[in-house]
This record gives C-alpha cells, sequence and structure tokens, in this order.
C-alpha cells in the first residue's frame, strides 16, 4: 500500500530521519516502534503529506504522494494527542469532518455506540477528560472507513475497557482488509495486534519484516525482548 | 460548495462569535454616530473618521489576524490530514478572515450614515472611497498578519513583528518622512516624497482621501503636485496597483512558504 524510499528529514541540526526505506503491505497491521525521538511520529506525518520530506519518495498504491492530496481521502489518522479546535463540540467537529469528506458510503458510527459517547458528543471538546478526547479522536479515524488507518499511540489515555474496545475494533477492521500503521510503547499490545513491526533507531530502520521473522532472527520468546535485543546489541548474524 | 468556500465557512462561524470582532464593529458604530451628530458638517465627521480609519484599521487587522491565526493551528492541522491541498487550506484561511472583518468595519462604519443620513457637504464618492480604503487596507494588514503568522513559529515573536509593523506604517513612517521634508527643505522634493508615499500602504490610503475632501490646498505645493498626479487617471491606477501590490506580494510569499511548511 504504501513504498517509502530513501526518505530524509532534518530539523535545523537534528537528522530525523536518515534514509528510510519501508514497505506497508496492503491488509496488515505494521507496528511502527522505537524509543523516543527515533522518527516515528515525523514518519506518518510525512505519509500524511503534513511534513515533508528533505529527499526520498513516498507512493500510495505506487502514485507519489508529493503533490497529491486527494489520496487523503483514503486515510483515517488518530494523532498522538488529540488537538482539537477548542470551541467546537464532538458533534460538530465530526460533522465538519462529514461535510469536508461527504462521501455517500456509509459512515461507521459504531465506535459511537461502544464508547457510549452520544452525550460526550454535545460538550465542547475542551471541556472533555483526555480519555474521551482520544475516543472522539479514533471516532474521526474510523468514521470514512478508510482503507489505511494510521493510529498514533491510539491506546495511550484509555480505560482497560476502551482499550480493549478499540483493539477489537483494529482487528475487525483488519478482517475487512483494511491496513493499519500503529505505534505504541506498550509491546505486548503491538504483539497482540501486529502481523509486520518496523523498529525505528535514530532515523533508520533497523529491522522491517514479519514480527514472527524478528523473534525468529533475534531466538526471543516475544516481541518485547526481541526489540530490546536488537536495541542493545543489534540483530544477530 | 468547494472545499475552500467550507473551510472558509467553518472558521467564519468561529470569527463571528469571537467577542473582538462584536467589539470592533461597536468602536466604529458609536465612533461614526458620535461624529455625525456632534460634527457641524457631515465632511468634518468624515474627516475625523478617515484619521481614526487610518490608525485603528491597520492595527486591528493585522493583531486580530496573526491572533487567529495562531489558535488556528490545531484546526489547519487537523484539516490537512484531510483531503485538502495546502492552497486550498491558505485561501479559506485568509478568507475567513477577510470577510467578517470587512463586514463588521463597512457595517460599524456605514450603519449610522444611513439612518442619520447626511448633510449636503458629503459626497457620497467620498464616502464610498473611505469605506472602499477601510477595506482596501483591511485586505492588506491580513495579508501581512497571515504572512507573519505562517513564517515565525513563535506566538509571541509573530506578535511583537506584527504590532512593530503597525508602528512603522501607521506612526514612525510618517514622522521619517517628515523628518526628511524638513531636514531637505531647500531642494525640490516633490518626486521624492511621491514615492515614498507609494511605499507605505496607510500613507497612500492616506493621500487618497485626503485629496477627495479639497483640502490639498493647505498641503501646500506638495499638495499641487500630489493633486496632480493622484487626481489624474494614471496616478489613481498607479495607486490602486500598488495597494494591490501590498495584497498580492504577502499572500504570495506567505502561500509559497506555506506549501512548504512542517506541521
Amino acid at each position: 500500500m504504501i513504498e517509502i524510499t530513501r526518505l530524509q528529514k532534518r530539523f535545523g541540526r537534528l537528522e530525523v530521519l536518515q534514509g528510510i526505506d519501508l514497505t506497508i503491505r496492503d491488509g496488515q497491521i505494521t507496528a511502527v516502534v522505537g524509543p523516543n525521538g527515533a522518527g516515528k511520529t515525523t514518519l506518518i506525518k510525512m505519509i500524511l503529506g503534513l511534513a515533508r520530506p528533505d529527499t526520498g519518495e513516498i507512493r500510495f498504491d505506487g502514485q507519489p504522494i508529493e503533490g497529491d492530496f486527494g489520496y487523503r481521502a483514503r486515510i483515517g489518522y488518530m494523532p498522538q494527542i488529540a488537538r482539537f479546535p477548542e470551541n467546537l463540540s464532538g458533534a460538530e467537529l465530526l460533522g465538519m469532518l462529514k461535510d469536508l469528506r461527504g462521501r455517500g458510503a456509509a459512515l461507521d458510527e459504531e465506535l459511537i455506540e461502544q464508547f457510549d459517547l452520544d452525550d460526550q458528543l454535545r460538550k465542547p471538546l475542551r471541556t472533555l477528560s483526555g480519555g474521551t478526547r482520544q475516543k472522539v479522536n479514533a471516532v474521526a479515524a474510523f468514521l470514512f472507513r478508510p482503507d489505511l488507518l494510521i493510529l498514533d499511540e491510539p491506546t495511550a489515555g484509555l480505560d482497560p475497557v476502551s482499550s480493549s474496545i478499540l483493539k477489537d475494533k483494529i482487528l475487525s477492521e483488519r478482517a475487512r482488509g483494511r491496513t493499519f500503521i500503529l505505534t505504541s510503547h506498550i509491546m505486548s499490545e503491538l504483539e497482540e495486534l501486529s502481523d509486520d513491526v518496523a523498529f525505528l533507531l535514530e532515523g533508520r530502520v533497523r529491522f522491517a519484516g514479519p514480527v514472527d521473522e524478528l523473534k525468529d532472527v533475534t531466538r526471543q520468546p516475544n516481541l518485547e525482548r526481541a526489540i530490546a535485543q536488537v536495541m542493545t546489541e543489534g540483530l544477530a548474524a | 460548495m468547494s472545499t475552500t468556500a467550507k473551510i472558509m465557512k467553518y472558521e467564519l462561524h468561529d470569527v463571528v462569535r469571537s467577542r473582538w470582532l462584536i467589539g470592533y464593529t461597536l468602536f466604529f458604530l458609536l465612533l461614526a454616530d458620535a461624529l455625525l451628530r456632534f460634527s457641524d458638517t457631515g465632511v468634518k465627521a468624515l474627516l475625523s473618521l478617515l484619521n481614526v480609519v487610518l490608525f485603528v484599521v491597520p492595527l486591528v487587522s493585522i493583531v486580530f489576524g496573526t491572533m487567529y491565526l495562531y489558535n488556528a493551528r490545531e484546526f489547519t492541522e487537523l484539516l490537512l490530514a484531510q483531503p485538502v491541498s495546502r492552497r486550498q487550506m491558505f485561501a479559506g484561511l485568509y478568507l475567513g478572515l477577510v470577510l467578517p472583518l470587512v463586514a463588521a468595519f463597512l457595517v460599524g462604519m456605514g450603519l449610522p450614515f444611513v439612518y442619520l443620513g447626511m448633510d449636503e457637504t458629503v459626497r457620497y464618492a467620498t464616502l464610498f472611497a473611505l469605506l472602499g480604503t477601510g477595506a482596501a487596507l483591511t485586505a492588506v494588514f491580513l495579508a501581512v498578519s497571515l504572512l507573519i503568522a505562517v513564517r515565525t513559529e513563535d506566538k509571541v515573536k509573530g506578535l511583537g513583528l506584527a504590532i512593530a509593523l503597525w508602528l512603522l506604517t501607521a506612526v514612525v513612517y510618517d514622522g521619517l518622512v517628515l523628518l526628511l521634508a524638513t531636514t531637505f527643505a531647500d531642494y525640490p522634493l516633490e518626486q521624492p516624497l511621491l514615492g515614498l508615499m507609494l511605499l507605505n500602504p496607510v500613507d497612500l490610503a492616506r493621500v487618497l482621501l485626503l485629496l477627495r475632501f479639497d483640502i490639498s490646498a493647505l498641503m501646500g505645493y506638495t499638495g499641487a503636485v500630489f493633486q496632480q498626479f493622484f487626481g489624474g487617471s494614471t496616478g489613481t491606477l498607479v495607486a490602486v496597483a500598488v495597494l494591490t501590490l501590498w495584497l498580492l506580494v504577502p499572500l504570495y510569499l506567505g502561500l509559497r512558504r506555506f506549501r512548504r511548511k512542517d506541521f
């Protein structure tokens, strides 16, 4: 679905991405992992066109995204920190997005019901708790039944019940053939959800491939230990 | 509806709710009302209004614009993650500011003239020139505020820059021109002064308006030269062209930067 080649980005002196090559497979859940400052969020913003590469290219279904914006109609994005226009209510926000993306296809409002958000959506977003905002954020990402969902720390701030609801939603939408890019600091969660893993360290991809392959290569029983091993010792030959 | 029009619509909803905008409308409404009631003649009221317009419209436009655009960062980021192009977003942001501010100015300024009427000293053309110039200054200073907000990441720095620019164009510039004129009083200064007037949108607006009041005789020989230049159709065309440049250049530079910006 997405091919990234030799992607580079620097902010001032800081080289955030130092030549990323990565393929996101169709219909799979790809976990992007790495320590803080490894470039995960920057990479995601570049796929969305919010930040622009210094060099390199990103292709979405074979088409370069540079200069294009129509491809974003096929993406649902859940940012790490839910920052909304403060004066709007949740319902107004969703209304605005519906108006803007205005597609005839049926909307996916399943999460509103599951999170029991109806009452909360009438209140101004600034009055909502962090967790509730995160739920609104998730609703907005799934609303248009996009082909690709980019979820940056989706379960951060959610209680266990809501977190489970969201994870079930991710898995059921994957079963319908949607593609996901996920980041999280909770390795057990990523292991539960992901097919592929891309491990970023200091702006480079240290490993990209199926989760099972990473566990095989490192001879570790789970993703957390496998990643820890790559971080401390690099990939075993 | 086009994407730009939609973005403009959301922003309009937000701006119209702002207390600033209501205060801005009321300010001009009360001012125009009071001046019309208490001035001897309509033309005197208009002349006083002119001075306030040249001072207040640039200030409010550039400060309101800069502040609003910094506060709209979340809104911008949210929309740019949707199928919206940078160009559409930029146009929407700008139009969503220009329309309500111009409307607030026109309503506040114009309404008292409608319900109080004007005496025979005022020509409609003069009133419309004042309203048109105020609207043009709003558009110009909002374009500049957009350029500032796009180029400067830091809100405080951006706001400082906006106020500094206002001080320069609306206050300091005049003093500098005056200083120049008195220092080189022995030389023929009409042409250089004309050039200097063209460089600053506020001064340009002032000269254009003053010439409509038939008081250019008070400005001596320089006034006569200005009258000759701006009174003719060439001069008016040049003035309008320069004001248009003041609008288009900041917008062009702002858009160029906006398209490359990282969010």
